[in-house]
């Protein structure tokens, strides 16, 4: 399957517009070719090529709306996807909350294609897994792990002119090392749009040494920690609240960022200063689409907490219409910045502390306190005076980033994390953290 | 109308006899059209014939057809309807001893076989990285047959408005009950799903879901404070009948705190209450921690059953397969060896059972042609079997696959994925209401609430949507801020009491992830009322800035 260029998707777009004799017809067309391998057990599980293409039509008639998707692209097929979007649009009951498609919008394009990602092949893919499973088993470690990549675009379009086409390529790796008994586990995970920047070899031997240095963890007490978390450990408790910043469900009372008596928080400082979070869709280390796919709005770069205080909610286009706020697109990343300072150097400065590599199973508990519950896993390490002494049992943590981020003693260097699945590219730094709250021991490896 | 849920059919006639089973067609919707048998048989065995020249000695084929609608509502307004059709073929072979996978949407044979031979060549690439061959247990082909999931309404005949009234009219009981907001959506599948095999199978599958979760919201915007308290309903392996709201299907909670459901739903009656429990929420008490005997409800107990039992007696977690994302298992096979392993106490038996009636996970075969069947995973509370695929049959000694094989969609490779994974009912006659009679100190809980699990599952931390405090045998009232934190072995062999048959119902995972690229896949687990006593209950209060 050949990916369609932006002349391609421009005519299957007009081609679709045209079949629809609703009010309005909104139409997106996304279409990926992804490789993978995955191995485990020091041998490879599965691999595969996947290409597929997908067309969303969205139609309404007054303020009746429906839609309907479909992954063939012949003239009779785009008809049938436009004809049952109509169906379930006259159908469907009158929504109040309905707001017209957007006029003719610029995106100004961010570079989220690389030609050596969209060259990766099949034997890139098996170097990748090979040296991970070579290097394990010199070391008597048995591996698991995953690499993905895409090459892929996004196409929307409305019946208003709106058009707008982007291609963009991919890469994430995330590998295990455990010792053969079992007693010891390493981890390690990269993200990247340009293969460039991403090497194998040096993951890898991260995940490796991790698993090594893992071996006989010994119990500590459940109790409030300094901890070092890793940028991949903090993404997964950031990544839920960065979701989390609505200005209706703030408005309505119902959210860590409502204000006792009505109204939002935004303007409050919520955080330590140190704390800076924007969104770039242009950013060189997380490029991402420059316009939002529900609202079509454009994607700008903006504040979202400034020194500590909450700079900006998103607004869907009706909340904004009702509030009298200029809407913008929803963020497609998180950028949050760090210092200048090395994992090891955040250690170095640290009396007593644990490193944590990697959080896991994070849960909502109580979403009116952000308050989240998961466990390390893959690496956590007792450090004494500026050294790590031994590696420790895995905790079981009930803790808010709400108040993780009031407590930041230093942040380290940010790095690239890619979306925690909730469709934020992040970029975190490595974080000290006061008085972080583990609640159990788990016997996990 | 009336689903047979077992069709045998043969070659040509085999199109012509499904028609009528699909019914009449709606307004425009081409949905219900299958796609012929001929053409799927014809176009498997173009994939079959073009990987056994390229030198496959296995080759599997799945011609797919996945249809789904989705209705969004909140409060008064639908937010959305999306209906979504994707259509193509997956072919995995092994060649080499090694498995290789490729799929394509484009339906021509050309296409097809293309498929089937990348797979070859990819199944020869991994070969080179394989340490040893794999070994599949034997299928006894099945010829021509087919299978559909029984229903009597099917979900795609019934016009959108009258579902999205549905959804409205239960938002609209539930402001009018007190919340300050509701929303209430429906999901519902279709999978068309044709299975050929080098092992002389042709099974066509027609396999239909649903479910409706609602959230109730309670706001006191005076003192900040919100609540939520989510739908009782169970996700379902059946058909639109399920909203038919039978009396007879209605199950009163112990001390007639709440209303529950079996094998049919009151949605708006649910949403009524879940409003009136979302404003009991904001001033209700907080817990003490410390020890209680919990009695957990089996629509709270379902996902405590998926994360401690279902995914740690995974063959493929237990043997490493997973440990990059998902993990691996402390139900290890030395565990196993031994024929003694006490998982949980002796009253605890769970059964795997693809064939249950109504549950997410019944189908007539599953995605490696394995017909679907019934076995025991923990007898008398010791571990004694796992769930297993093909491939994986010979490491546990069995001489036949489980069936535990799926893939969710034609472009993903089936793997191992859990079955209906259930806990037997008690033996002795027992009601919810008797259970809580003997408990001095203790917490009911019900619905699902907060879950989480380590990678080998020792270690797990549940919550609900209800919580009641029980006092020398008597709910005293709701109570909040709960979460239970425990170590599966442990939690099973605490297990102190199982209410009887009459109890038994289903609670179900509708989008159940595992596996890298994630695959979703959809199981029920079914209980009746259980207790485990002196399980270690924390306050899970917090306040922020």
């Amino acid at each position: 399957m050949k990916l369609l260029n932006q002349e391609e998707a421009k005519r299957i777009c007009d081609r679709v517009i045209g079949f629809s004799k609703a009010d309005e017809c909104r139409v997106g067309i996304s279409g990926s070719r992804t490789g993978n391998i995955r191995y485990a057990q020091n041998s490879v599980s599965t691999a595969g090529l996947n290409e597929n293409m997908t067309l969303s039509v969205t139609v309404a008639f007054g303020k009746r709306q429906g839609t309907a998707t479909i992954n063939e692209f012949d003239d009779k097929s785009l008809e049938k996807a436009v004809r049952r979007a109509e169906d379930v649009a006259r159908l469907a009951p009158e929504n109040p909350e309905f707001m017209p498609a957007v006029g003719k919008q610029e995106y100004k394009a961010a570079q989220t294609f690389f030609a050596p990602t969209a060259a990766i092949d099949p034997d890139y893919r098996a170097e990748v897994a090979s040296h991970s499973i070579v290097a394990a088993r010199s070391n008597k470690l048995v591996t698991a792990g995953f690499f993905i990549d895409t090459t892929g675009f996004e196409t929307i379009a409305n019946s208003n002119g709106v058009f707008g086409h982007q291609e963009y390529t991919d890469l994430n790796f995330t590998c295990t090392a455990r010792t053969e008994d079992g007693r010891g586990s390493g981890w390690v995970t990269r993200s990247a749009s340009d293969a460039r920047r991403f090497d194998a070899r040096e993951a890898s031997a991260i995940a490796i040494e991790k698993a090594l240095r893992s071996v006989d963890a010994k119990a500590l007490e459940p109790g409030r920690y300094t901890v070092i978390l890793e940028p991949a450990a903090a993404s997964g408790l950031l990544g839920f609240m960065f979701g989390g910043f609505d200005a209706r469900q703030a408005d309505e009372g119902r959210s860590f960022l409502s204000k006792k008596g009505g109204g939002t928080r935004l303007g409050e400082k919520l955080f330590d200063e140190q704390v800076n979070v924007w969104t770039d869709p242009w950013n060189s280390d997380a490029p991402v689409g420059t316009w939002d796919g529900g609202s079509m709005l454009p994607r700008e770069r903006r504040d979202i907490v400034k020194d500590g205080k909450i700079a900006a909610l998103n607004y869907s286009l009706f909340w904004a219409k009702k509030q009298g706020i200029k809407p913008t697109g929803r963020p497609g990343n998180i950028i949050m910045a760090g210092g200048s300072k090395s994992l090891e150097e955040l250690v170095a400065s640290t009396k007593k502390g644990i490193v944590v590599t990697r959080t896991w199973y994070i849960r909502s508990v109580d979403p009116q306190s952000v308050l989240l519950t998961g466990l390390t896993r893959d690496g956590t390490f007792y450090v004494e005076n500026g050294k790590i002494k031994h590696p420790v049992k895995n905790f079981r943590f009930n803790e808010s980033p709400v108040t993780m981020l009031n407590n930041v003693d230093e942040l380290g260097k940010p790095e690239l994390i890619g979306s925690e699945g909730n469709g934020l590219q992040m970029v975190i730094p490595s974080m000290k953290i006061r008085d972080f709250n583990f609640t159990s021991l788990s016997d996990a490896v | 109308m009336e689903r047979r849920t077992f069709l045998k059919i043969g070659g040509g006639a085999a199109g012509a006899l499904l028609v009528p089973v699909f019914g009449e067609a709606i307004a425009a919707e081409e949905l219900m059209n299958p796609v012929g048998l001929a053409f799927k048989k014809s176009l498997a065995d173009t994939a079959l014939n073009a990987a056994a020249k390229a030198g496959a000695s296995y080759c599997d084929v799945r011609i797919g057809r996945y249809l789904n609608q989705f209705i969004t509502t909140r409060d008064l307004n639908v937010e959305n309807i999306i209906n979504t059709e994707s259509s193509g073929v997956g072919v995995r072979v092994i060649a080499n001893g090694a498995y290789g996978f490729a799929s394509t949407n484009d339906m021509s044979p050309d296409s097809i076989a293309n498929a089937a031979r990348q797979a070859v060549a990819i199944a020869r690439a991994n070969a080179r990285l394989q340490s040893e061959p794999l070994r599949m247990a034997p299928v006894k082909g099945v010829g021509d047959v087919a299978w559909a999931t029984p229903y009597k309404k099917d979900w795609r005949t019934v016009p959108v408005k009258e579902k999205a009234e549905m959804l409205i009219a239960a938002n609209k009981a539930g402001l009018d009950a007190g919340a300050s907001f509701m929303t209430a959506n429906l999901f519902q599948v279709n999978q068309q799903k044709y299975f050929a095999s080098t092992d002389g199978s042709y099974i066509d599958q027609d396999i239909h879901r649903l479910w409706a979760p609602l959230t109730a919201t309670a706001v006191d915007k005076a003192t900040n404070r919100f609540r939520t308290r989510d739908g009782l309903a169970s996700p379902m392996g059946m058909g639109y009948e399920y909203f038919d709201a039978r009396p007879a299907d209605k199950v009163q909670a112990a001390g007639g705190v709440t209303t529950l459901y079996r094998n049919s739903y009151d949605i708006v009656e649910d949403a009524r209450a879940a409003a009136k429990h979302a404003r009991e929420k904001l001033t209700a008490k907080t817990i003490e921690p410390g020890k209680y005997d919990l009695v957990l409800s089996p629509e709270h107990l379902f996902l405590t059953i998926h994360e401690s039992v279902g995914h740690p007696t995974e063959l493929d977690r237990v043997l490493g397969y997973e440990a990059n994302y998902a993990g691996t298992s402390f139900a290890t096979l030395d565990k196993w060896q031994t024929k003694k392993f006490k998982f949980g106490a002796d009253r605890v038996n769970f059964i795997a059972d693809k064939n249950e009636k109504g549950s997410l996970g019944a189908v007539g075969y599953d995605d490696e042609g394995v017909p679907a069947k019934r076995w025991d995973i923990i007898r008398d509370g010791v571990l004694v079997n796992y769930q297993a695929t093909r491939d994986q049959a010979h490491i546990i000694g069995e001489k036949e696959s489980h069936g535990c094989s799926y893939a969710d969609s034609w472009n993903s490779v089936q793997f191992q994925r859990m079955p209906n994974v259930s806990l037997a009912a008690g033996k002795e006659r027992l009601t919810p209401d008797e259970m809580v009679k003997d408990v001095k100190k203790g917490i009911y809980i019900l619905g699902r609430g907060s879950y989480s699990i380590d990678q080998q599952r020792y270690n797990f931390q549940f919550g609900g949507q209800l919580y009641y405090e029980i006092k020398n045998g008597k709910i005293v009232g709701q109570v909040e801020d709960v979460a239970y934190q425990s170590n599966t072995q442990e939690f099973w062999n605490a297990c102190s009491a199982i209410c009887d048959q009459r109890d038994w119902r289903m609670g179900g995972s509708f989008f159940d992830g595992k596996g890298q690229p994630s695959q979703v896949s959809a199981v029920s687990h079914g209980s009746s009322t259980t207790r485990f006593n002196g399980i270690n209950v924390i306050n899970t209060a917090r306040k922020i800035g």
